[in-house]
């Protein structure tokens, strides 16, 4: 009986049309942005912000792009690390040839040479569909990961190899990325750039565009005939998805790491977004949070979990059962909910709408 | 300048320049080739069969391998050990279809094939948990003493697997075309439904299928386990076969091979004559260009089905 | 029915067409022209190349034979999106729904070619977006109350039954706002009472927006009703075209259907 939309008569097309038709949920959102911006903050230990909260919607704001992609527009992508990694390159790039730029258009412009780069390998789709096109993403991910060690332009011609994000501030002096930088001050940028995003993110998905991604994803023949030009609307799809996955590297490089290399994003990040927006639900943007949430959570469970029951396991052990537990975890879920822990949500929220009545 | 002489005509000039070489590249290409056919293999077995895109393929090659040198390593006997190790397989095969393809059996192809990237997950840790994670070399025999046959060096351990893919390959081509269950196997690979409803035991089918996969997968496992000792590198083999599979078409045996051998020369060629040009590894993704190009002009690879979408 | 304006050019024209897949000819020296505002009945045997004809119209087939003229032009290997953006719309036998979205949205997405608001409009969506996106609202919920399937508008389509599914589908060629408009069997699988309520869709579509229509139909009741003119297909060729009356009376036809020795 709480989520009962008893009582809340939409009297206009837009009010039915709105973000959050339900008073609750829009309860429920401001509240959650209430305690992330807030409450968090002030509660959270520093280690807490930056190795779980960060990564998390670092995490969260790649799998949002690769949900638009596949989840979204059906086309399967496993280029993800790699484009994230074009990201944060391009950051790096631009970040010390501009000394003075500030760190907001600097991001803006990796996620536009991102999303050109997406563009370029998304060209592909129009012929090749499904698995084929799935692989065929995997010459995108091998080649970018190939192309940024290989050539030491990208990464200033360092000596040593290992390149570290140069501090940037927001404003002022308020450090977001290098050493000095507070992790309250990462935090709450991160957060603002991820809602920010996640806001446009749904604005699309439920606008013209996500109509035509979804219409090419159910049945790209019956897309065309009602006027839909598959290219452009595939090739939009990489774009945009490629523009959030370039950010997301960015931030994951300056802001959560502070290390510019390519091995954070090498064909198993690519395969753990994939994961994510399994878990959380395909074609849901809450899904992408839900996903990334479960898989940054994951291990830090999995270590506690023998450590509670008061033996310590040597680390190659306790590696091995942890691929073997989320392995299992993995097909458990598949089989439980394929449409991930967005649905579970949505059918929670279903009984909610009858509790305390069964039916 | 450089670079554009390195790319278009040194290349062609040392090849002129040593046609032996060449050859031995070649050849050196295609037996290599042969090696990632034998895990193609294993995909196409399961495609065909059940629909299921098999990423854990190449973990259960690693599985089987690691299996059959533990099993030799604690003195079981060579042909016993095979044996068991292929028990073992079976095992799994069943396991899979129980566990893990009977809950799934509706769901979509993404689906499946997301639940094979957890089984490969759950394969790796077992398999290290249980025999350790070092490098176990492996040696069964295999003469590893280069041939010279015509001036042309050749590896007498290569032409061994060559060997043993094509009597896999002729076995299973002449399995699923004159036997009764490869009949099953081909009308199950068509329309799960359709099978059932003409009386095909599906599960049986998909016990048999992970089953015979495993087994290739453990002869796989074993060549290149002799080549490069067993470990933890053989499972991302599988990732390599992957576009063997995409030229060769995912549902086709032959496929396989042809796109096994295309793979292993074109990768060869170009690492050795233009890899220098491009600073090296280029083996990393030019396996996955070289497909992506082939899809282009053919998009269903050289012997995949068609699809032809009917509104 | 209404009386098509037969003085006028046709609005599309098919001459000649010739049509083969592999060794099967599909159709083969098909020539037929549609008035505007005219109701068309394309019948014949299974396999006559009804449905081939549609798809050659609606530019899925390329013909290797004859020409297609839209509107007096001649139209080269046009694209289905191409089609569709020239005024054509077209149902399909099988339903081909977005399984994925609502009633509402699979109808919106018909207004898709007439959305224009770029990506970053759409991101704020505040604005000319949310405008447009009203707008087309309104439209298709004139749609909506014409079919009279408000009750189902948020149902993902994937769950209605096969007669509203075809409604639906109706109503995503309506939002086109299409000149012709190409039924394949859209009373295929319903009952008496929803063959008379697609009957009735059909009539006043024809009737208060002029929209041309050429449907596909094994029903002669249905056909006999509301067609104002039929053509006849049997084994890929023509073999008849004319009224209902004249069709019916046609020996050649009879021979076709009852298949009496030639």
């Amino acid at each position: 009986m709480l989520y009962r939309e008893v009582g809340q008569f939409k009297a206009s097309y837009a009010a039915d049309e709105a973000i959050f038709p339900i008073r609750q949920d829009r309860v429920l959102i401001a509240a959650a942005l209430a305690f992330a911006y807030l409450v968090i903050p002030a509660i959270a230990s520093d280690y807490w912000l930056l190795t779980i909260m960060v990564p998390f919607l670092v995490y969260a704001l790649a799998a949002l792009g690769l949900n638009l992609l596949t989840g979204y527009a059906g086309q399967v992508s496993l280029g993800t690390g790699g484009f994230m990694a074009v990201g944060a390159f391009a950051t790096y790039k631009l970040a010390t040839a501009f000394p003075g730029l500030n760190i907001v258009p600097i991001l803006l412009l990796a996620g536009i040479i991102t999303a050109f780069v997406g563009v370029l390998f998304g060209f592909p789709s129009l012929r090749i569909k499904g698995f084929y096109l799935a692989v065929a993403t995997l010459a995108a991910q091998f080649f970018l990961i190939w192309l940024f060690n290989k050539f030491p332009w990208f990464y200033n011609y360092s000596a040593s190899g290992v390149i570290s994000a140069p501090p940037r501030a927001l404003f002022g002096n308020v450090y977001v990325t290098g050493a000095e930088a507070d992790p309250r001050a990462r935090y709450l940028f991160v957060l603002t750039v991820v809602a920010l995003l996640a806001l446009a993110a749904k604005n699309l998905v439920r606008g013209r565009i996500g109509r035509a991604w979804m219409a090419i994803r159910d049945m790209d023949i019956a897309a065309e005939i009602i006027g839909v030009r598959p290219l452009q609307t595939k090739l939009l799809a990489f774009a945009i998805s490629s523009f959030y996955c370039g950010i997301a590297g960015a931030m994951w490089a300056f802001i959560y790491t502070s290390a510019v290399e390519a091995s954070a994003f090498e064909v198993d990040r690519s395969f753990q977004i994939l994961f994510m927006i399994i878990i959380g639900g395909l074609g849901s943007i809450l899904g992408s949070f839900l996903g990334a949430a479960f898989i940054v959570l994951l291990p830090t469970f999995l270590d506690l979990g023998p450590r509670f029951f008061g033996s310590e396991l040597p680390v190659n052990v306790l590696t091995n059962l942890e691929a073997m537990i989320f392995g299992a975890l993995i097909v458990l879920f598949l089989i439980i909910e394929p449409r991930g822990l967005a649905r579970l949500w949505q059918i929670g929220k279903e009984k909610l709408r009858l509790w305390p009545f069964p039916h | 300048m450089d670079l554009i002489a390195a790319i278009f005509v040194t290349p062609f000039a040392s090849m002129w320049d040593n046609p032996q070489f060449v050859i031995e590249v070649i050849i050196g290409g295609l037996l290599a080739g042969v090696m990632y056919s034998l895990v193609a293999l294993g995909f196409v077995l399961i495609y065909k069969a059940s629909g299921v895109f098999n990423f854990a393929q190449g973990t259960m090659v690693l599985f089987a391998a690691l299996t059959f040198v533990g099993l030799l390593e604690r003195g079981v006997p060579l042909i016993l050990a095979f044996v068991i190790a292929g028990a073992v397989m079976v095992l799994i095969g069943i396991a899979i279809e129980r566990l893990m393809l009977r809950p799934l059996v509706n769901q979509e192809q993404i689906i499946l094939f997301m639940a094979t990237i957890g089984l490969a997950f759950f394969l790796d840790g077992f398999g290290q948990l249980v025999w350790g994670g070092d490098v176990h070399p492996l040696d069964i025999g295999i003469p590893k003493k280069p041939l010279i046959i015509g001036g042309v060096l050749i590896n007498q351990f290569d032409l061994v697997a060559a060997a043993v893919a094509g009597t896999l390959v002729a076995g299973l081509a002449l399995f699923f075309q004159r036997t009764a269950i490869g009949r099953a196997l081909r009308a199950v690979a068509d329309d799960h439904q359709a099978a059932q409803s003409v009386g095909i035991p599906l599960r049986f089918i998909w016990v048999i299928v992970w089953s015979v996969a495993g087994i290739v997968g453990l002869v796989a496992g074993i060549m290149w386990g002799s080549n490069l000792g067993v470990q933890f590198s053989i499972s991302l083999v599988a990732l390599k076969a992957l576009p063997v599979l995409m030229l060769g078409g995912f549902t086709s045996v032959p496929g396989a091979i042809v796109g096994g051998l295309i793979v292993g020369v074109g990768e060869k060629v170009a690492e050795v004559f233009w890899g220098p040009a491009l600073g090296g590894a280029i083996e990393d993704w030019f396996a996955y260009v070289l497909a992506l190009a082939f899809l282009l002009i053919r998009p269903q690879g050289l012997f995949g089905e068609r699809i032809i979408e009917r509104v | 029915m209404t009386v098509a304006d037969a003085a006028a050019a046709p609005i599309l024209e098919v001459s000649r067409i010739g049509m083969s897949f592999g060794g099967i000819q599909a159709l083969s020296g098909v020539s037929l022209s549609i008035a505007p505002r005219e109701i068309l009945a394309i019948i014949g045997p299974n396999g006559a190349g009804k449905t081939s004809l549609l798809n050659v119209i609606n530019g899925f087939y390329h013909p290797q034979q004859g020409e297609i003229r839209w509107k007096g032009e001649i139209r080269r290997r046009p694209q289905p999106y191409e089609a569709a953006r020239r005024g054509i719309a077209r149902t399909f036998q099988n339903v081909a729904l977005f399984r994925g979205m609502t009633t509402l949205d699979n109808i919106m997405s018909g207004r898709l070619m007439r959305m224009r608001r770029n990506f970053l409009w759409q991101a704020i969506r505040i604005g000319p977006a949310e405008r447009e996106e009203l707008e087309h609202r309104a439209f298709v919920e004139r749609i909506i109350d014409f079919l009279e399937i408000q009750a189902i508008r948020k149902v993902p389509v994937g769950q209605l039954a096969y007669g509203l599914q075809k409604r639906v589908e109706l109503g995503r060629a309506l939002a086109m706002e299409p000149e012709l408009l190409l039924l394949d069997e859209p009373m295929a699988g319903m009952n008496v009472e929803e063959k008379e309520d697609m009957c009735r869709f059909i009539l006043d579509v024809n009737e208060e927006f002029g929209t041309a229509i050429a449907l596909i139909e094994h029903d002669m009741g249905v056909v006999m009703d509301i067609s104002g003119r039929v053509a006849v297909l049997d084994y890929g060729r023509k073999i008849a075209d004319g009224s209902p009356a004249e069709v019916r009376a046609d020996p050649a036809v009879i021979a076709a259907y009852l298949g009496l020795e030639r």
